[in-house]
């Protein structure tokens, strides 16, 4: 039973942390490509972005959270929420927005996302320093241990404050989003534009307003994604790095232009990244008497060395046989 | 066509004249000579961009990934033959894990190819899941014993001790292969795909390079790589890097010509009509990703032949030492601001970016000091430790700041393409 | 005053005009068609009332007011809607979506705007929570017309409303079309099917290279033998 859990904690618990994180930023991605048409290559560093404000603010305020209880990155988080959205709207405006106004090809704006990258990468470390940092300042990590009532299991199955809000987090904004897109004006005004924008232009929609929402909304939720993230392992100044290739391989996998599909795609990659690196042998170690081979110590499909390969070539796959996405997205 | 040079881009080649010969007063010949030839190296490498990017709106965004095979492939063609280990039994141990692999590849080929038998889809895709999984599993599990024990007993398996052509020739023709199977598989859809499994492929070639100890000695890197012309040792600094660069120098010469006579030819009147009027063009059928796809192995193979030279002239193989800042970015840059699609403006941005990269190094040095030793004596302010890695973010965030600049000011570049019109 | 007024407007796409001069009036509650060979800028023109290309020269004007280059959300505000010929409906957006997509700039209450919509295009109202990119195209084309309704327009601009439709659909739309223009709403289309639209239209312009040929009632453009000879098929 003991391998049972360890199974839980390392592939349950931490798939659906980092398939929410992933999720998170996913549904950013294809939100900024059904209204603006364009790969947001930047969105993981408005992630970090986001972790960074929450990281700021805590370290202001550092008694917040234990006289709540809370941990104070999450406490901060709608102010974080806010500068991040903040930032994305003026990012837009200021990079983005001119070159459509140019009429420039979408690809051109993608090379300008990979420039906003480079600047959010090199501002961030310049005022933070290349080391990571611990998101916790005046308080500590939670840790909730859940001792099963079997007697086979003597090991506990753990679960830590920000994994729990983190999930909690995701029900509600999934629930939000469902209600913002299908229920009101600008929401249903959004999905107009995501089907097509000349018509949206035509029947009179502000075509600005919708854009500003979506890099709110984009923005928001890279923030919570970046902060949980953070909170759960911790602040790295490279956290963009290991992120954008996840929530890129998320957002096609789920079919751009898809939120829901980006939420799937985001799980879909979360577990397959902790399924691969799991060590089945502590799964099989009970029955080695009965395998024809010698049970290796490590058993893992992919060292964790490797551990970008694995959204990546879930990338490729998708690109092979089903390009729309699980979904049926649009193809870029 | 030597015959009227247009007076800006005389001008312009005045003023990069003028700058590198301030960078080798400053800086003394020897160093400034060093620079021209990385300078060559990565105009190789540009021009590989610029056909891509320029000629046909491809978007690599992982340069730094085939400039690294060529790095790689100059390092283990070139590279002195590990004697001891070919004569140790492990030499044949390796191979058979090799056999195992091709054994594994064609298994899963032979699978693949259930549907001619009939098997239903149903039970095919169970079938080739599980099929891939054992046998990955066994492979993995073949090499994981061999290259430990190399990597115990000999560090690495060295190299082929051939001679340095056949390096660079590799590296480019590893890297069109990496290529021609990323652009077979993206290259069908919107370029914002090629982005990003470009950007993917790049830093799983480099955590390759760098977990690969066996093969490449990971972060303890190889060197020395040897040279293609005598070394300092022989002629002395400055001669053997002029040396070196007659080489790069000669290579461009070639490149150069033949780019200019495909994109004048039926070929590049293709590639740009396919660029410019994507729709109109796509009646044309699957040809135009035929042709896409051309164009962007092409531009690999070169990225890897200036890779590989880049390499050879730094003696040595990092697998660290590639950054998406350094071998991505800053190429962009190049292109972006020379002129895409223009093949003298490339090697012109190529060779003004990094002259000024390189100096812009001790000049930011330089004022931070200063903004240091000012701020000590008027306000008693102590620098942060980490002041000079601070000032190498400084330096990310100009490469990001000025792509976006050039993007949306000046869109064509320094030396615009001229397309001559046809009516 | 005229409704509608288009005087001596040049327009086109970059540097190249596609009209060179082209004069249009309507008076309210009437229902204005234009006519003409393939490329003589009838599209074009609707393009550039509704402020989609660029006007060079010229001057259009609503009830008066110049409304010349005019951004589209303004002339959504001045009650104006444009029709486009294709892509006209949000697909996956439902029916009843659609129509509130239509209603967006208006912040009173537009119920009885629906239920106006459904009554002008009985079909719809059964298919209301439906995604519209489901519907025929008939019902495609009702769901573009209602949604263009929406605002309660005093001028509306159609791009060929029966392009693509049987002729079965083709006269149940230019039912509808006097129907809207029977409730107050002045029509301003682009039709193919020149012979048909032009026994529905109060005032018919024949275009040709961008400019005027003819201009005059419909009924007197289909007894014209030139009009009938040269556009009207005999």
């Amino acid at each position: 039973m003991n391998e049972f859990v360890f199974f839980i904690n390392n592939v349950v618990i931490s798939g659906l942390t980092i398939g929410s994180i992933y999720a998170l930023g996913a549904v950013g991605i294809t939100l900024i490509f059904s209204i603006l048409r364009f790969a947001h290559f930047a969105h993981a560093d408005l992630m970090t972005l986001g972790a960074f404000f929450a990281f700021f603010l805590t370290a202001m305020f550092p008694a917040v959270g234990p006289a709540l209880g809370l941990p104070t990155a999450f406490v901060m988080l709608p102010l974080a929420m806010a500068l991040t959205a903040l930032a994305a709207v003026y990012i837009d405006k200021g990079f983005y927005k001119p070159l459509r106004r140019h009429g420039v090809k979408p690809i051109v704006i993608v090379m300008a996302s990979l420039g906003v990258t480079l600047m959010l990468q090199g501002l961030i470390r310049m005022f933070m320093g290349t080391s990571s940092r611990n998101m916790y300042i005046d308080d500590r990590k939670g840790i909730h241990r859940i001792e099963l009532p079997f007697d086979l299991a003597n090991r506990p199955i753990v679960l830590t404050d920000p994994q729990i809000i983190i999930i909690v987090l995701l029900v509600i904004i999934v629930i939000a989003l469902h209600l913002f897109l299908t229920r009101t004006r600008l929401g249903k005004a959004m999905r107009a534009m995501s089907d097509n924008p000349d018509l949206a232009r035509v029947s009179g929609i502000n075509t600005d307003t919708v854009v500003k929402v979506t890099w709110i909304i984009a923005g928001s939720l890279a923030a919570i994604a970046g902060t949980m993230l953070s909170l759960d392992v911790s602040l790295k100044p490279d956290l963009s790095f290991h992120l954008l290739l996840p929530i890129f391989a998320a957002a096609i996998v789920g079919g751009v232009g898809h939120p829901y599909g980006a939420l799937a795609g985001g799980f879909v990659i979360g577990f397959a990244e902790t399924l691969s690196v799991f060590n089945w042998a502590v799964l099989l170690r009970p029955w080695r008497d009965f395998l024809w081979f010698d049970l290796p110590p490590t058993l893992a499909f992919v060292p964790t060395e490797y551990k970008i390969t694995v959204p990546f070539f879930i990338l490729l796959a998708i690109l092979v046989w089903r390009p729309t996405g699980l979904f049926k997205g649009k193809v870029l | 066509m030597l015959m009227k040079l247009p007076m800006k881009e005389t001008l312009m080649m005045v003023a990069l004249a003028v700058a590198v010969l301030i960078l080798m007063q400053v800086m003394g010949t020897a160093y400034g000579v060093r620079v021209l030839v990385e300078a060559s190296c990565y105009a190789i490498i540009a021009l590989g961009l610029t056909i891509q990017w320029g000629y046909a709106g491809l978007f690599n965004a992982g340069i730094m990934g085939f400039v690294a095979i060529g790095g790689f492939s100059a390092m283990l063609l070139t590279f002195p033959v590990n004697q001891r280990f070919w004569d140790s039994e492990l030499s044949g141990e390796l191979g058979i894990a090799f056999l195992k692999l091709i054994a594994a590849i064609a298994l899963v080929f032979a699978v693949m190819q259930l549907h001619r038998i009939k098997v239903p889809r149903s039970i095919r895709l169970p079938i080739i899941l599980i099929v891939m999984a054992t046998l990955y599993l066994w492979v993995v599990n073949g090499f994981a014993p061999v290259t430990q024990g190399i990597v115990s007993e000999f560090g690495f398996i060295g190299g082929l001790g051939l001679p340095v052509w056949a390096g660079w020739l590799v590296g480019g023709i590893l890297a069109g292969t990496v290529a021609y199977f990323i652009g077979h598989i993206c290259l069908g859809l919107r370029s914002d795909y090629l982005a990003i499994a470009t950007l993917g492929v790049a830093e799983i070639i480099k955590a390759f390079l760098k977990n690969s100890d066996w093969l490449t000695r990971g972060t303890l890197t190889v060197s020395p790589l040897p040279w293609p012309v005598p070394g300092a040792s022989e002629v002395g600094f400055v001669m053997a890097r002029a040396l070196y660069l007659s080489v790069t120098a000669v290579l461009i010469a070639i490149i150069f010509y033949l780019l200019h006579r495909a994109y004048n030819g039926p070929w590049g009147r293709m590639m740009r009509a396919i660029r410019d009027n994507e729709l109109s063009s796509s009646a044309m059928g699957k040809d135009v990703n035929q042709r896409r796809l051309e164009v962007f192995v092409l531009g690999c193979i070169l990225m890897g032949i200036g890779g590989a030279a880049l390499a050879t002239f730094n003696g040595i193989f990092d697998p660290n030492g590639y950054l998406p800042l350094n071998h991505t970015f800053l190429i962009w840059v190049m292109v972006i601001l020379g002129g895409p699609g223009n093949n003298l403006g490339t090697i012109f941005g190529a060779v003004f970016v990094y002259v000024i990269w390189v100096m812009s190094e001790p000049v930011a040095l330089f004022i931070l000091n200063a903004i240091s030793y000012l701020g000590d004596m008027w306000f008693a302010w102590e620098a942060p430790s980490d002041f000079s890695s601070r000032a190498l973010q400084a330096r990310v965030f100009s490469i990001g700041l000025i792509i976006t600049l050039v993007l949306r000011y000046a869109p064509k570049g320094l030396f615009p393409e001229k397309v001559q019109h046809h009516h | 005053m005229a409704l509608f007024e288009a005087t001596n407007v040049h327009g086109g796409y970059g540097g190249m005009n596609i009209l060179n001069g082209v004069d249009m009036s309507l008076e309210a509650d009437e229902i204005g068609v234009i006519v003409g060979p393939n490329g003589a800028g009838k599209s074009t023109m609707l393009k550039a009332i509704f402020g989609l290309l660029h006007v060079n020269e010229g001057e259009i004007r609503l009830r008066g007011e110049s409304i010349t280059n005019a951004d589209p959300v303004a002339l959504v505000k001045h009650k104006m809607a444009f029709v486009p010929q294709e892509k006209n409906i949000f697909p996956t957006l439902t029916v009843e979506e659609n129509l509130e997509m239509g209603a967006f700039i208006r912040k009173d209450d537009f119920q009885h705007m629906l239920d106006k919509v459904y009554s002008f295009f009985p079909p719809l109202a059964d298919k209301r929570h439906q995604p519209a990119g489901e519907l025929s195209g008939g019902q495609r084309q009702m769901v573009a017309m209602g949604r263009a309704l929406m605002i309660e327009p005093s001028l509306i601009l159609l791009d060929e409303p029966t392009a693509g439709l049987s002729p079965l659909y083709m006269s149940e739309i230019f039912e509808r079309i006097i129907t809207i223009n029977k409730a107050g709403v002045g029509v301003l289309m682009v039709e193919q099917h020149a012979k048909q639209a032009l026994k529905i239209a109060h005032k018919g312009f024949v275009l040709v290279a961008g400019q005027n040929r003819f201009t005059d009632t419909g009924e007197n453009l289909i007894n014209n033998p030139e009009v009938a000879k040269a556009f009207l098929g005999g």
